[in-house]
């Protein structure tokens, strides 16, 4: 029976037909600019522009940042050398004067922060890395994270100097709030543990922590060099208030949005009034209560350091922002979650500390880490309030007769600054997303 | 038989405010109101000592005094000798200026950027990834002075524009001047102009501008009017008819004639002596606030834009195509609807960012509400707390009332769900 159409079929081919290679015009790089580039008229004259428009934008910048003039001392010499080596634009000499960065760099990084005291901010710098390293990378070592512990108080201490007493006294009182909590835990529950253990710490740092600290002092003077708040400045202070604020802003806004969220009326009233006021007005005007008005709300002769007004009001405008973006992630848990923590019998503590937190904190992250990047941008705003942070300095520079009328060299200079590090905090949560991403 | 009883009530005990989860909430929130009173109260009680030991009671009287400052871009009669409310009430309607302007340049810019980010075009692609990245990453107090550092420096001087060969010339067929005082463009003016009228007595309202608004709004309501007649005729016997050239007649004829009517002509800067008289004058300051501002938030728009159009799933536009439907209409009866539900919330709130990023505007001058009531006027009456509270309500007001209108907007497109 198979044979019945062999009379019937004329040809059939046994073999396979050599495999071609794909036509020239739909393979390689050509295929790949027919198909991405020069797909329509349209798209052509669209790549057509945009050729002639990245040429025109580096023939105009690559012979400007490529200038000579690394050494000169003042915009005139600038000029001078660049009349020398020939670059002469229509409009004078042509070319970048990075004269200015040579000799300002330092400022621009540190402000007036002691020259030989440099390695204090870099030494802190270096181990506020290592502490991030092992929250930010799961393979960076576990060991890391007693540096974690120890930044907070470490941090201060390196950057303002002084005795270390004072630093180790206020760590005292996390301890004893520490172990209050445990072992009052048991006597009370938790709930009364938490507030013995808040209560005790408050306590010790209110009335005892101070005088401990000048008694020890007294007794055992180790310390190093104070260095007062003005001399704060450059990328340095810039860093320092992103870091702060976006250290206390992220536990605070977890608060804020748990609030905002729970069925407490009057706890909610007070999350929702407070979040929607932060977010109502803009942060220049919280600055300005910073350096104007907050000596007035606290007790008369209060008078405390305007780093530390600042890096207050940051945090609470960081805060109601965070606490928006992780109600977000709250909302968006399905409600199913929170009833399956219910019925596993967790309290509210254990829920949301085991089960809601870990899923609402992920689907939040490019909330969080914008936020973040907000925050760390929103720093130069201090400049306004008389802060030397770079664009405060760059004022000064611009008003200094060797470099009056300097303005690409030293904002590119800033603004790259700016770049790097929002930047890779941007690429860190793409990262990041994809790390923690459990579904295909 | 069993019956099913309720246990037996217990008795009230004083340990069950805490164990008892009935009443533990109660507790907390008690706990919870005492504590914020007492921080109120301690606030309130240091403010007022504070003040009585500096001796300034709070008083809002200084409003009312003269400003003694000039401000030099105005949109209503002001001179020194009018009083501080006047002046910030000019500083609010400068706020205002700026915030419209940059929405409406932020809102083209980042559209026409978002929909190429998502051109098929691999290099338009990344041109505009660039943009957004350099834009975004940057502080936009940080743009703000650099594109005003830029205006001062790079820009002609006014005296360049003088002599028979001068260095600089005015653009556009003579009509715009760029200097770096500012740039001087061309101002409507009309020969037989209707006049002015006062509201209040607190300041004046021009007629033409009024009756311009009010017809523009008539042609556009009779243009959508004969839209509406073409779109029930079309239900009722299939056949659409043109409109096209009606509605455009409807909606710019009656605005031409008024026009003709009221003698309008332009206005064109001319060089008096060492600056440019005539026209309007765009300053410095404006300028630069307006365009980092919108080239700034023109980034986030942009992102957003993106977003809400990858949102939509691209069965959406095949069942489109499916059905029959044109690409215009596809993306005006299927995308569009679908995407501006998700686009406009965020845009709002973009909006919102802008408008108080707009009081970055003391850093370069600008004469908004934070320079002239939270900056001049504090530091000329030494009233911090009445005029940072007056300023935080101000922005409080404007705040709120973009995010009713968000909610507003939100609850009239959101899905019916069953």
């Amino acid at each position: 029976m198979s044979n019945t159409h062999s009379d019937t079929v004329r040809f059939v081919r046994e073999t396979m037909l050599t495999e071609q290679a794909p036509p020239i015009t739909a393979a390689g790089p050509v295929g790949w600019a027919r198909a991405n580039l020069f797909d329509g008229w349209f798209n052509s004259a669209l790549t057509i522009i945009s050729l002639v428009l990245i040429y025109m934008v580096l023939a105009a910048i690559l012979p400007w940042v490529i200038s000579p003039t690394w050494n000169a001392g003042s915009l005139t010499e600038c000029r001078e050398i660049l009349v020398a080596a020939g670059s002469v634009g229509e409009h004078g000499a042509s070319g970048a004067c990075w004269g200015v960065i040579r000799e300002r760099w330092l400022q621009l990084l540190f402000g007036f922060y002691p020259s030989e005291l440099y390695w204090r901010p870099i030494l802190a710098f270096l181990l506020t890395g290592a502490a991030l390293a092992p929250v930010l990378f799961s393979g960076a070592s576990r060991k890391l994270f007693y540096v974690t512990a120890a930044i907070p108080f470490v941090m201060p201490w390196l950057l303002w100097g002084g005795t270390i007493w004072g630093p180790i006294s206020i760590a005292v009182g996390f301890v004893i709030g520490f172990f209050a909590n445990r072992y009052l835990s048991d006597v009370f529950g938790s709930l009364g543990g938490i507030i013995a253990g808040v209560a005790l710490a408050l306590i010790w740092w209110l009335f005892l922590s101070g005088s401990v600290a000048d008694v020890l002092s007294g007794i055992i003077p180790i310390g190093i060099e104070p260095v007062a708040s003005r001399d704060f400045g450059g990328f340095m202070l810039s860093i320092t208030i992103g870091l702060v604020a976006i250290g206390l802003s992220l536990p605070l806004g977890i608060v804020l949005a748990l609030g905002r969220q729970s069925d407490l009326l009057i706890v909610k009233a007070i999350c929702v009034g407070f979040i929607e006021f932060i977010r109502g007005v803009p942060l220049i005007t919280l600055l300005f209560v910073a350096s104007t008005l907050l000596n007035i709300f606290l007790p008369p002769g209060t008078n405390f350091d305007i780093i530390l007004r600042v890096l207050i009001m940051v945090t609470l405008f960081a805060a109601a922002y965070m606490a928006e973006v992780i109600r977000g992630g709250l909302a968006a848990l399905p409600r199913g979650q929170y009833e399956g923590a219910d019925s596993l019998g967790l309290d509210y503590w254990q829920s949301q500390r085991l089960i809601i937190m870990p899923q609402a904190l992920k689907i939040s992250i490019p909330g969080i880490v914008s936020t973040f990047i907000g925050v760390f941008k929103d720093t130069t705003l201090v400049s306004i309030i008389g802060l030397l942070d770079p664009l405060g300095l760059s004022n000064g520079i611009r008003a200094d007769t060797n470099w009056n009328g300097i303005v690409w060299e030293l904002y590119g200079f800033i603004a790259l600054l700016f770049f790097v590090f929002c930047f890779s905090m941007s690429r860190y949560s793409m990262y990041l997303e994809r790390k923690l991403k459990t579904t295909n | 038989m069993t019956t099913v009883t309720d246990p037996p009530k217990a008795a009230f005990r004083l340990s069950m405010l805490i164990y008892d989860t009935r009443y533990r909430s109660m507790t907390i929130q008690v706990i919870a109101l005492i504590g914020f009173m007492l921080l109120a109260a301690f606030i309130i009680n240091n403010t007022i000592q504070n003040l009585a030991n500096l001796g300034k009671e709070p008083d809002f009287g200084f409003l009312s005094e003269p400003a003694g400052y000039d401000i030099n871009q105005r949109l209503i009669e002001y001179t020194s000798q009018s009083t501080h409310l006047r002046a910030a009430f000019v500083g609010l309607l400068n706020t205002l200026v700026v915030a419209v302007l940059g929405c409406i340049t932020a809102t083209v810019l980042g559209v026409i950027i978002g929909v190429l980010r998502l051109s098929s075009n691999w290099l338009v692609a990344r041109i505009m990834t660039v943009y957004v990245e350099m834009f975004r990453n940057v502080p936009v107090l940080l743009w703000i002075v650099f594109i005003m550092a830029i205006l001062i420096e790079t820009l002609p001087a006014p005296r360049a524009f003088r002599g028979d060969d001068p260095e600089a010339t005015m653009k556009l067929f003579d009509t715009v001047a760029v200097t770096n005082r500012g740039v001087y463009i061309p101002e409507p003016l009309f020969s037989r102009g209707l006049g002015d009228f006062s509201v209040f007595g607190a300041f004046e309202v021009s007629w033409d501008l009024l009756a311009i608004i009010a017809v523009l709004v008539a042609g556009f309501w009779a243009a959508r009017r004969v839209k509406l007649n073409a779109d029930a005729t079309q239900e009722a016997t299939g056949v659409r008819p043109t409109t096209w050239h009606m509605r455009l007649a409807l909606m710019f004829g009656p605005v031409l004639f008024l026009l003709v009517a009221l003698g309008f002509h332009l206005g064109y800067p001319e060089l008096k002596g060492f600056n440019f008289a005539g026209g309007t004058h765009m300053r410095n300051s404006l300028i630069a606030l307006w365009l980092a501002l919108s080239l700034y938030t023109a980034a986030f728009i942009a992102e957003i834009v993106r977003a809400g159009i990858m949102a939509i799933s691209k069965g959406q536009s095949e069942a489109a195509f499916a059905l029959g439907l044109r690409p215009n209409r596809t993306m005006n009866l299927v995308i569009l609807p679908q995407a501006l539900r998700v686009i406009i919330p965020p845009l709002i709130s973009n909006y919102l960012n802008l408008t108080k990023n707009s009081s970055l505007a003391i850093a370069v001058g600008y004469m908004d509400i934070t320079g002239t009531l939270g900056g001049i006027t504090l530091n000329q009456t030494g009233r911090e707390l009445e005029t940072l509270l007056l300023l935080m309500l101000v922005y409080l007001i404007i705040s709120l009332s973009i995010s009713a209108v968000m909610n507003w907007y939100n609850n009239s497109v959101k899905l019916v769900e069953r």
